[in-house]
């Protein structure tokens, strides 16, 4: 056999193999979608709705209505920049489960100075310095999981938690007795006006959040996949004795990490409130980390297809709402889907390995 | 100060017991599973498991007693689930985990929306146990000497479960699951048999403690009512390190805490209830600032046991 005809087959056989391993890949991703929407169209067959007229209000909303879809798309800001912080976090092997406190903690402290600053300055200043104030105080909150994992080796699972429980009522407590609006009767902090706010997209309502959003996770995506930074992270999070034997400084890069995820994930906050809402109402708290949490798994922490997960969570919370009153069906039942998602993708995962293994 | 009258103190008291308790079952719960090397992260969606059953079954059958062995069920039939998937199929325990609290979240919420969305039915108190001449303490005898059987049967599972993990088979192997499976294993020992075992008594306590919620401390179900019990849960069963003993203390401070909270509104003192409720939280990240160094989790807590893999 001439060496051509085999550098021949060797480039097809790889053709193959890539479409293969893409298809694979699609399969992987795509079927438990699937799996779960069948699923949970049985469970409203049961509960005696017509399973396609309940998908068709919630796309029909979420997706395909002029306001909907600009909802959906303002709602993606936020949720994406989540999912920059928890990708970066997930990706070196260390689990901030305290989004949601460092997203809230960036949003009051936004919140209470962004009002303060913005008649004095231009207003794209004013917007720099609420970002940077939300970016830096969801840091500020990461880092102390980050120290104690860092030096103490303590697990940063429960600090994270602890931090969190702690920072949704610290956060509270700054809305009602430090950050109060002092011309409202309501528990909040002042009003960022519309004309000081990110500017929206096109003439539509869509908040610019979305484009940051967007930049951050591809951000993080190219930072962990195409740097040597990322690929130090990565290191540390498949293997942090290797990490040590290889020479890098593990302590520093851990305290890093948390303040990128903390800061990503106080940006977030920021965003929420210098695009949408432009105050923190006391007991404000949306849980988007929580929600964010499975899709980064559904997304094996790949930035692209966390973009799709975000996409699909928004149209459906969006689109729920309104098949709820359609319906009847309550919008918890978004979470039912949701759940049923991760334990098909676990069990596509299962599978995919176990059939990985068979053929290797 | 007139803010310390009896009837304030008995309340506080009392109100640690009522809150304490989900939280020290929830803790112990977790422990168990956590010693056997499964994380169980689903706690918070087995509690609502059962808190739903329970008081579904103790509205349907007016039996309060009915009503508690339903929470057990609700319990054990979501951690069937992560024992399913997680012990069995060894997928990945922290997916499954969070995927069980959304889905009993929804789950719950819905079934609760189908059959009492208009009723709101309210069960009736709960008959309590009077302990002779204990419940004559003043203060502390009222609050903590004449209540609900469950109450006793918690504080009771904590001195039972140290002596199962120090003194029985079943303990060692409960550790030997945890610490190093495969030892387990060529001892003769089934590690699925125990982990699963593991993870369904961990349903069972944690689902009493939501049905304690919904049938003796709120009379009603409310969806998503746990409000993070099971999360604080796994936070109490971490800091004790497989010492039922402190999950109690650890209980009985968080417990302490949103008792306080609640106490104080009821006296009239006008302090934003976050500020009482962040207090345990400063005081374990301080415990852990302090003395946080010697953190030692089972060495296997988390990775699927396969048999025959490395």
């Amino acid at each position: 056999m001439s060496t051509q005809t085999m550098t021949e087959t060797g480039s097809t056989d790889r053709f193959r193999a890539k479409l293969q391993s893409m298809s694979g890949v699609l399969l992987m991703s795509l079927g438990p979608v699937v799996a779960a929407f069948i699923l949970s169209g049985i469970i409203l067959l049961i509960l005696d709705v017509n399973p396609f007229s309940y998908y068709g209000y919630v796309f029909g909303r979420g997706l395909l209505s002029p306001t909907g879809v600009q909802a959906t798309l303002t709602r993606m800001g936020p949720l994406l920049l989540i999912a920059a912080a928890l990708i970066v976090a997930f990706r070196a092997g260390i689990w901030n489960l305290g989004g949601d406190a460092q997203f809230l903690i960036g949003a009051v402290f936004c919140a209470a100075w962004t009002p303060l600053m913005a008649p004095h300055v231009p207003v794209w200043l004013g917007l720099l310095a609420g970002a940077a104030i939300s970016a830096v105080f969801g840091g500020i909150w990461a880092l102390v999981p980050a120290f104690l994992r860092a030096y103490q080796g303590l697990n940063e699972i429960i600090t994270t938690l602890m931090m969190n429980f702690l920072g949704i009522s610290f956060a509270s407590v700054l809305v009602k007795l430090v950050f109060l609006d002092p011309t409202t009767t309501v528990p909040q902090t002042r009003t960022l006006a519309v004309d000081d706010r990110l500017p929206t997209l096109f003439g539509t309502t869509i908040s610019s959040g979305l484009v940051i959003g967007l930049i951050a996770i591809l951000g993080v995506h190219f930072m962990m996949t195409r740097t040597a930074f990322g690929l130090r992270l990565r290191v540390v999070g498949g293997n942090a004795s290797a990490a040590v034997h290889a020479g890098l400084a593990v302590p520093l890069l851990t305290v890093a990490v948390f303040a990128i995820s903390g800061a990503l994930a106080g940006l977030s906050g920021g965003v929420a409130i210098l695009g949408q809402y432009g105050n923190v109402r006391a007991d404000w708290n949306p849980g988007y980390s929580l929600a964010v949490v499975p899709l980064v798994f559904l997304a094996r922490f790949n930035g692209f297809a966390a973009i799709g997960f975000v996409a699909l969570f928004s149209i459906l919370s969006i689109g729920a709402e309104s098949a709820a009153r359609r319906t009847g069906i309550p919008n918890y039942f978004t979470l039912v889907t949701i759940g049923i998602l991760l334990v098909m993708l676990a069990i596509s995962e299962y599978y995919g390995a176990k059939r990985q293994k068979a053929g290797a | 100060m007139t803010l310390f009258t009896d009837t304030f103190l008995i309340a506080l008291i009392a109100g640690i017991a009522a809150s304490g308790v989900p939280l020290l079952l929830a803790g112990l719960g977790e422990q168990l599973s956590e010693k056997a090397g499964v994380l169980n992260v689903g706690i918070e969606g087995m509690m609502l498991g059962g808190a739903y059953l329970g008081f579904y079954i103790a509205w349907a059958t007016e039996s309060t007693a009915l009503g508690f062995v339903g929470g057990i069920g609700g319990g054990i039939l979501v951690a069937s689930l992560m024992a399913l998937f997680c012990v069995r199929m060894g997928l990945n325990q922290i997916v499954i985990g969070i995927a069980l609290t959304l889905g009993a979240e929804g789950a719950t919420a819905l079934l609760h929306h189908v059959q009492f969305s208009r009723l709101y039915p309210r069960l009736p108190d709960v008959s309590t146990w009077r302990i002779p001449f204990l419940a004559d303490i003043p203060i502390v005898g009222p609050a903590l000497f004449d209540r609900e059987p469950v109450v006793y049967l918690a504080i009771a599972l904590v001195p039972i479960l140290v002596y199962v993990y120090r003194r029985t088979h079943l303990g060692l192997a409960l550790q030997a699951a945890g610490d190093k499976p495969a030892a387990l294993d060529s001892a003769g020992q089934n590690v699925l048999v125990i982990r699963t075992f593991a993870v369904l008594s961990c349903g069972a306590l944690v689902g009493l403690g939501g049905a304690f919620m919904s049938i003796v401390g709120a009379g009603v179900f409310v969806p998503f009512m746990t409000h993070g019990n099971g999360f604080i849960g796994i936070v109490l069963a971490m800091l004790a390190r497989g010492r039922p003993l402190w999950v109690l203390l650890g209980a009985a401070l968080f417990g302490a805490c949103l008792s306080a909270a609640t106490a104080l509104q009821v006296a009239g003192v006008d302090i934003p209830t976050d500020v009482v409720q962040m207090l345990p939280f400063v005081a374990v990240m301080i415990v852990l600032l302090l003395a946080g160094r010697n953190a030692k989790l089972p060495a296997a807590l988390g990775a699927a046991y396969v048999r025959g893999e490395r």
